[in-house]
């Protein structure tokens, strides 16, 4: 079958990595810019990974037949430094430019602070002045459902961005009900202790359907599994559901939310 | 053409899940016990954390469905105020009230 990663940060992932995952049918991938593990101290530390991010990783996905797309934006974990933040987006339109550039993410609240919010706003705005598609992450653990609240509140406050425009990544059990209500698409990420298991991910497929969802193993430098959409794609093939829907889940929801950059070409 | 889809009963849910779930549920008995066996142990067992085990684990053994959405919402922080600052903070899997 084939799959795509909606959500995996492959510049942490060994070459063997994309062995594995182009032999496996995975062969588009979309990688988020997010926090490198420790806050970077500079602008030109963000540049150099956004070079990353648009030039050196798609060449080496290329390498193993792996298209990979990405997504720019100073994530939330480090935007407690405003004058930071300010210097970081004010580059961001020249790396948004690039082809290989899908939109504005993942963005969104981390401990759900005030300045957290005042840089995702100024993301929403040049989101909002270039028409640019959107992936949010939502905060981990107990922060999840207030962020997810007030994100979804400072968004639906924005009549010019479309929902339909919108991914609200890391949904749980406890905010995909609210997500879906309001019109967004929502992510499930698949992370071995911190987040789900296929197994709770599926439970919410047959729970919520699977309309506007896309599965993601947000595979990174932590533990995590650059497989685990297979291994979820699996787990919904063992409780007997279609491969047709299967097919929904795995590629064509994220080929169709995707699809709304004109850039965007799954393998 | 595939075969229709033809959802599992109840009865196939517990063949096919018994087992790895037995086996999550000695995890976390083992975790305590582990817990009890070391010094400390009454500052542990009033740690927020601990108590917020305690709180889901009675959630767990509810008897309406929904659990998995209640123990999520028992973990969560309920305020709808944001922080003045994130500088040094990090989510530790449930809610202290008494923290910022």
């Amino acid at each position: 079958m084939k799959v795509i990663d909606p959500h995996i940060h492959m510049v942490s992932r060994t070459t063997d990595d994309y062995l594995k995952m182009t032999i496996s049918g995975i062969q588009t991938v979309c990688e988020p810019a997010f926090w490198a593990g420790y806050d970077r101290g500079t602008a030109a530390s963000f540049r150099d990974y956004f070079q990353q991010l648009t030039v050196v990783e798609p060449a080496r996905a290329a390498r193993f037949g792996i298209k990979h797309y990405c997504w720019i934006g100073l994530n939330s974990k480090e935007s407690e430094d405003l004058a930071l933040a300010d210097e970081v987006l004010s580059f961001l339109p020249e790396f948004l430019d690039r082809p290989t550039v899908l939109g504005i993410g993942e963005v969104g609240l981390n401990k759900n602070s005030r300045n957290e919010i005042a840089v995702l706003e100024k993301h929403l705005e040049i989101a909002v002045a270039r028409n640019e598609l959107i992936l949010i992450h939502t905060p981990h653990l107990e922060d999840k459902h207030k962020g997810t609240r007030i994100i979804m509140d400072m968004i639906r406050s924005e009549p010019r961005i479309d929902p339909a425009r919108v991914l609200i990544d890391h949904a749980e059990e406890h905010t995909i009900g609210e997500i879906k209500d309001n019109g967004f698409w929502f992510g499930m990420t698949l992370y071995p202790n911190s987040k789900g298991s296929p197994e709770r991910a599926i439970d919410a497929v047959e729970i919520f359907g699977t309309e506007r969802l896309c599965i993601n193993s947000s595979a990174d430098w932590s533990v995590s599994d650059p497989l685990s959409t297979l291994k979820c794609a699996n787990e919904m093939r063992r409780r007997g559901h279609p491969e047709a829907a299967i097919n929904q889940v795995f590629y064509e929801n994220p080929k169709s939310f995707l699809s709304q950059c004109p850039k965007f070409q799954a393998a | 053409m595939s075969a229709p889809y033809s959802p599992m009963q109840a009865i196939d849910v517990l063949d096919t899940y018994f087992i790895e779930n037995r086996s999550r549920i000695l995890d976390i008995a083992s975790f305590l016990d582990r817990i009890d066996r070391h010094e400390g142990v009454a500052a542990a067992k009033a740690d927020y954390r601990y108590q917020a085990l305690q709180t889901i684990l009675r959630l767990l053994s509810a008897s309406e469905t929904g659990r998995t959405k209640a123990i999520q919402m028992a973990l969560s922080d309920p305020s709808t105020e944001p922080l003045d600052s994130a500088l040094g903070l990090r989510a530790y899997g449930a809610w202290d009230g008494s923290r910022p």
